[in-house]
């Protein structure tokens, strides 16, 4: 039986070719159906894998055992060193196949309504199934390098939709900065394979665990390396810590795009290269401590961030990275089911939110501002609904899909000693922070007054979205509710045979009750979050302000975010660009190339001018010149040609010779 | 009364010396083209003493290749004279610089 995995991200690029190439001359109704058909059919052929390979399927010669892999070819042969194109296809990668075909598909779907009366409407869609693409070479690679192909696909195709707007110089300059700052990350990333080549031969993901399971005494050392070279790649895509800054200026990209790249898949790629690599993480306790300090860190920093942006699609920003935080936090406390389990939440929930936020905006005519919405609830009843229940999900109520996820992996922090500990409590503080801003956002959106500006007008404007996007928006309110009810006992024993089984609170210390004591607090923690912003934004009053006024010194701290972009700015960007004009551009450029241009040209020149006297076009001249060279020679032969050629002697051609011949006679 | 090969030679060079200071100091097209011949000649003398000398007949043959070709290219060269002096009304080589830059 065949899974035909190759099929899966060569879809997506056909589509990619098709609309990249002939879109600007199709039809919109075909360009949109190439383009949702594509990741469909991928889909479709996921799903199929997904049924033949369920732990349930025994019927006969159907089931197919996992890991399952394809090689399709061989890539590199050097010396000792082979590379195949292999794809490879196990519990891990099944579930990212389903959230990136899936929530893909829906999000294509979405933007069909969504980016209807866009120009460029055919570039759009071949740049998103680009995307599905290399996320798919990304997730199925069955090597490092495969992998890095998909990593640094996925990166150009990022830059490509954040600068969809390319006309606009904020765009065009946010697709830059997070190309610019993701390289940063793959330099870890290549670090890291050139490391893991060097130790193990060999970059193929199963070899290397075979290395690593003969080799029990390899501890830290070697590993820890790798594993920081790669905790850099994935701060890169992943956005955490230092490297998070280019994933709130990616919003001026399409809200789809946010949605799909910078909520549901790409930004978890780093998430997903963790747990993949975890067998070299385990046994670096350093790293994987490093991981989740980067990971709680991010998480709060980023929601107290979260707690004062005025735009709706910033504030979903950052809580995508503090959620990445939480990700990066169960990786850290190699808890990576649990992390891979919100990870899928966090992908139905996030892309929920962005796509609802995508229908206010487009229902506002690209309004984006919170303080500019309000009273949308009865204009907009449908991306109401289906946002309460994201914002619900998010925040860590019962029963939606983010408590169950998010309880996870704070409880297997609080497990993992007394580090743990202080992680869950910074943990526990950001879910207080997340359930208060998404209330926020929620209050400011949907109730109260309308606050635009040119109120009659606005109103007339303010509509609800067609079908085409509320049928996403109403299917990944389903899923965000139900999407955590498997559980983290059977979601972590499906993955167990990937990435190591998960804690069972009936084992260890405190037993279920803890379990059942942490679930509560997290509870109480989201509806405390939820009361704080009835408290501020349930009703018109001056409360916030005020709170911001009385504090305005951390307000103001908060709002400039950190200063970490102006910090950034003057401590990296503007010496590189200032060694980069004197050093380069005098050094470099002035001396090195202009100083050797010059100087061959002038060479040229100068010997020209003196050589051309000899071309005096006097016909006398040149014939002694003539008999001079060829007078030259005959004395460069009877001086030298003895010494080249040893043996042989001039005078004995000439005179001589003749001379004693003669003498003879 | 034998004459030792060495004197062929010398004559030979002085011949071709002459012909080589004739090439370079006359002003006159058609003495510098004699002066050619002359060079030609001086060769086929030094040719046709060490063909003699050691009793190799290839020496010989080269010389009348040689006089083959110096006949063909008196025939040329007068021609190309020839048609120099109708385009320029001059044989002076010092006036034919044409293709000075």
């Amino acid at each position: 039986m065949n899974l035909y995995l190759w099929l899966i991200p060569i879809l997506p690029l056909a589509g990619f070719l098709i609309n990249g190439l002939l879109g600007k001359r199709l039809p919109k109704a075909l360009v949109s159906t190439v383009a949702l058909l594509m990741p469909f059919a991928a889909f479709s052929l996921v799903a199929r894998a997904a049924m033949l390979v369920w732990p349930g399927n025994t019927s006969g010669s159907l089931a197919i055992a996992l890991p399952y892999s394809e090689t399709l070819g061989s890539w590199i042969n050097a010396g000792s060193f082979h590379l195949d194109f292999t794809l490879a296809l196990d519990q891990l990668t099944l579930v990212m196949l389903l959230v990136i075909t899936g929530v893909g598909f829906l999000i294509h779907l979405y933007s069909v309504g969504y980016m209807s009366h866009e120009e460029g409407y055919w570039r759009y869609f071949s740049y998103l199934n680009l995307f599905l693409f290399f996320m798919l070479v990304l997730v199925l690679a069955g090597n490092y390098l495969l992998m890095f192909v998909g990593w640094e696909g996925v990166g150009l195709a990022s830059y490509l939709l954040i600068g969809f707007y390319y006309e606009k110089k904020s765009a065009a300059d946010a697709g830059k900065k997070a190309f610019v700052v993701n390289r940063i990350g793959d330099f870890g990333f290549l670090l890291g394979m050139f490391l893991l080549l060097s130790q193990f031969g060999t970059l193929s993901f199963s070899e290397i665990g075979t290395a690593l399971a003969a080799q029990p005494a390899l501890q830290g050392g070697i590993l820890t390396a790798i594993a920081l070279c790669l905790v850099v790649g994935a701060c890169g895509k992943s956005a955490q810590i230092p490297l998070y800054i280019w994933l709130p200026d990616a919003m001026e990209g399409p809200t789809p795009v946010s949605a799909l790249i910078h909520a549901a898949t790409m930004v978890t790629a780093g998430v997903y290269m963790i747990s993949r690599t975890h067998g070299i993480f385990d046994r670096s306790p350093f790293a994987l401590a490093v991981v989740a300090i980067i990971g709680a860190a991010t998480a709060f920093f980023a929601a107290t961030v979260g707690l004062v942006q005025t735009d709706i699609k910033r504030v979903l920003a950052y809580s995508t990275i503090s959620q990445l935080g939480y990700m990066f936090l169960g990786c850290g406390v190699a808890a990576y089911s649990a992390a891979v389990f919100h990870l899928m939440t966090h992908a139905f929930f996030k892309a929920l939110l962005f796509l609802a936020a995508g229908s206010v905006i487009h229902g506002l005519n690209g309004e984006q501002n919170l303080l500019k919405m309000g009273g949308l609830r009865k204009q907009m009843p449908v991306t109401f609904w289906t946002m309460t229940i994201g914002v619900f999900a998010i925040a860590g109520f019962p029963p939606l899909a983010a408590f169950f996820s998010k309880d996870a992996i704070l409880y297997e922090a609080f497990q993992h000693g007394s580090l743990g500990k202080a992680l869950y409590f910074v943990g526990i503080v950001t879910a207080l922070l997340t359930s208060f801003y998404m209330f926020r956002l929620w209050y400011l959106t949907f109730f109260g007054e309308s606050r635009a500006e040119n109120h009659g007008d606005h109103h007339h404007h303010a509509h609800e979205s067609p079908w085409s996007m509320l049928t996403p928006l109403v299917i990944l309110a389903l899923l965000s509710f139900v999407g955590g009810w498997i559980g983290i006992e059977k979601f972590g024993g499906f993955l167990s045979p990937v990435v190591g089984p998960v804690l069972s609170p009936a084992e260890l210390p405190g037993g279920t009750t803890l379990d059942y004591i942490l679930s509560g607090v997290a509870v109480l923690v989201a509806v405390i979050g939820l009361g704080i912003a009835h408290l501020f934004y349930g009703s018109k009053n001056d409360r916030a302000a005020n709170l911001a006024a009385s504090a305005s010194g951390p307000y103001k701290l908060l709002v400039d975010k950190y200063g970490i972009d102006e910090l950034y700015g003057a401590v990296i960007v503007k010496p590189l660009l200032l060694a980069s004009q004197y050093l380069l551009g005098w050094i470099g450029e002035g001396v090195l190339v202009r100083g050797s241009a010059w100087l061959l040209a002038g060479t040229a020149t100068l010997t020209g001018e003196f050589l051309r006297r000899w071309q005096s076009g006097n016909l006398r001249s040149y014939s002694a010149w003539l008999a001079a060279g060829a007078a030259v020679l005959l004395l460069a032969t009877l001086f030298f040609a003895s010494r080249v050629a040893p043996g042989f002697d001039p005078n004995h051609v000439l005179m001589l010779h003749i001379n004693s011949n003669a003498a003879v006679r | 009364m034998h004459v030792p090969s060495s004197w062929y030679l010398i004559l030979s060079a002085l011949l071709f010396t002459l012909g080589v200071v004739g090439f370079l100091i006359k002003r006159s097209l058609i003495t510098v083209f004699m002066s050619i011949e002359l060079m030609l000649n001086a060769v086929n003398l030094s040719f046709v003493t060490f063909a003699h000398e050691w009793h190799a007949v290839k020496g010989q043959i080269f010389v009348f290749f040689v006089m083959m070709v110096a006949a063909a290219e008196a025939a040329v060269g007068l021609a190309i004279i020839i048609a120099i002096f109708r385009a320029r009304g001059t044989l002076n080589v010092d006036q034919i610089d044409l293709m000075k830059l």
